[in-house]
């Protein structure tokens, strides 16, 4: 997939907030020293009296944008997936979740790909950290044209809304006319007969990629792309578990609590079937290049090829 | 209402206080005791508020940073006429709307929910920003408590405050001296309180926290403060009005027993009968 363009979502999050400035007058961007790194500082530029750098101040900034939007306003509150979902998880959870605010937190750097920087800044838990919180929606988009629709949902949606985003380039899987982004609703990208694949974020082009080499070998393997973490559209993975009798969950996060303990969460009760969780095995990360973290940790394509072949035998 | 009836009012306030408490058989009515003389003076004179429109839009905001004294406010919106001073009892009970510690959902004026400590001050700074922003006049204020001042993101948030000089903001410390595990000093000094807020851009006055008329020169002089917010550093009596209470720890977080509650309620009876004949 070489020649295929790639972008990664951070990018398309900051261009999405910098269009749609226009049209909603009470959006109001914050960060965290990060504008440069989150891209917000597109939005920045172009609406500098609706940006607001809360400096090092994650917590603070966090409550502020609690604050802000009982005047009206609707923060997007901005930082790395490291700081929003954990350092300023109890903050979100009080001061955002409980009273349900019209926050949106728009995380970026999620996952391995931050690269070089290593495991302190690998966010590998934020998905089961804010899927916990009652009433917070989590979405987890797969490309830069998802990225930037579901920002538009997020702006449209009552209630705080969790976005996570990557640091490096996605390839686009999503460009064409009968694209739909719609909070809750997963997408069926593949059909197929033999074992279902439930993707998110960046698993979602490995996944379909897989599928290709799958095929090759006569393995018919569906891909669902669930942008949605929370609301979980438990029945278009039901369904497809119904009819594969074979799951697999791929996600750049940790195993636990994520897209594959949500999914796994929803099969027990309404459909089980057996179901191998493709993510982050319960491990840190380290330093290395985006593409090479994604080899070593199986979240390429091969990776996901060889997993899915192993997990059916 | 001029300072003596204020006064009255902080002593019926005292009065919801303790029968909250005590109908709750827990809660905290140390630092709402504490307190009293400054909710009523927000609620009763100083904010621009409306109990038959508890969400009209140009209202005053009030947030309870330190929201285990929720009976404190409470007592306040009650007697304010927010709800019905009968339900405060209910304080903490299953079912009850009165929860352990203030819910915005649930609770007419209470402008945002609160109760892990450190966060409310964030919540109205970013209200205040929220007015700057939109060219709105209304005053936000916060109480916030001296132990909660050890948390960290206090000072975040005044850093925030001040460097964005947010005039619209009142910052209200109660410095009752003493939390949980005792004296301030003792478990982590957070002194000298004024001359942190003042090396973070604020404003600072100095008042005994339960003198009514130095409450009203101090948010007036808030009031006329330009270019900076303004943090009271209040000097309070914890357990304020209830002889056995007063300037004792134990009495943080825990309820009066009926026998308590009698002697409670006859000390507060004296000191209603003493300011009437002011």
């Amino acid at each position: 997939m070489s020649e295929v363009k790639k972008i990664a979502t951070r990018e398309a999050y900051g261009e999405a907030l910098a269009e749609l400035g226009e049209s909603y007058p009470n959006l109001v961007v914050l960060d965290a020293d990060l504008a440069s790194a989150t891209k917000t500082g597109v939005f920045q530029k172009k609406f500098p009296d609706r940006h607001v750098d809360c400096g090092i101040a994650e917590a603070n900034m966090m409550g502020i944008a609690a604050g802000l939007s009982l005047t009206g306003k609707i923060p997007v509150a901005s930082t790395f997936a490291m700081f929003a979902a954990g350092r300023a998880y109890e903050q979100v959870r009080n001061s955002i979740g409980y009273p349900h605010l019209n926050v949106k937190i728009g995380a970026t750097h999620a996952g391995i790909t931050v690269g070089e920087d290593g495991a302190t800044h690998q966010c590998n838990e934020d998905i089961a950290l804010m899927r916990t919180i009652p009433g917070m929606v989590v979405i987890n988009p797969s490309d830069a044209v998802e990225a930037k629709a579901c920002v538009k949902a997020a702006l449209d949606w009552e209630g705080p809304v969790y976005m996570r985003f990557g640091r490096a380039g996605v390839p686009v899987i999503n460009d064409r006319e009968d694209y739909r982004f719609e909070i809750g609703k997963g997408i069926l990208l593949r059909e197929g007969s033999d074992v279902t694949i439930v993707a998110t974020g960046i698993m979602v082009a490995a996944s379909l990629e897989a599928a290709k080499r799958l095929a090759e070998e006569g393995i018919s393997a569906e891909v669902i792309n669930i942008h949605t973490i929370k609301p979980l559209d438990a029945e278009l993975i039901a369904a497809s578990a119904k009819k594969t009798g074979k799951v697999v969950t791929a996600e750049e996060h940790s195993v636990i609590g994520g897209l594959g303990g949500a999914v796994c969460e929803a099969l027990a009760e309404r459909m089980p079937v057996p179901v191998c969780r493709i993510g982050i095995e319960d491990v840190f990360g380290e330093s290395g290049s985006a593409s090479a973290l994604l080899a070593k940790y199986g979240l390429d394509a091969d990776g996901v090829y060889r997993k899915v072949k192993a997990f059916l035998g | 209402m001029n300072n003596p009836e204020l006064s009255r009012m902080a002593n019926e306030v005292r009065k919801g206080i303790i029968t909250a408490v005590h109908g709750a058989k827990a809660g905290h009515p140390g630092g709402s005791l504490s307190a009293a003389d400054i909710f009523t003076f927000l609620y009763f004179e100083e904010m621009n508020i409306d109990p038959a429109d508890p969400k009209k839009a140009d209202r005053d905001r009030f947030v309870l940073s330190k929201g285990h004294t929720a009976p404190g406010l409470y007592s306040a919106l009650a007697h304010r006429g927010y709800f019905p001073v009968e339900d405060l009892p209910t304080l903490r009970h299953l079912g009850s709307y009165l929860q352990g510690h203030p819910c915005m959902q649930e609770v007419p004026g209470v402008d945002m929910s609160s109760g892990s400590l450190g966060q409310g001050i964030s919540a109205a700074v970013g209200m205040a920003l929220g007015a700057r922003m939109s060219g709105a006049d209304f005053r936000v204020y916060t109480l916030l408590g001296d132990g909660e001042i050890e948390e960290g993101q206090v000072w975040e948030a005044a850093m925030f405050a001040g460097h964005r000089k947010l005039d619209n903001l009142v910052v209200i410390v109660d410095n009752n001296g003493l939390q949980i595990d005792g004296k301030v000093e003792n478990v982590c000094s957070p002194y000298p309180i004024g001359e942190k807020f003042k090396a973070f851009n604020f404003h600072v006055i100095e008042i005994d926290g339960n003198d009514m008329q130095q409450i009203r020169e101090a948010f007036a002089q808030a009031r006329s403060t330009k270019g900076m917010p303004t943090a009271i550093v209040a000097h309070t009596v914890k357990g304020k009005g209830v002889s056995f209470m007063e300037g004792q720890v134990g009495w943080h977080g825990k309820a009066p027993n009926d026998e308590e509650y009698k002697i409670a309620m006859a000390d507060l009876e004296r000191i209603g009968e003493a300011l009437c004949q002011k």
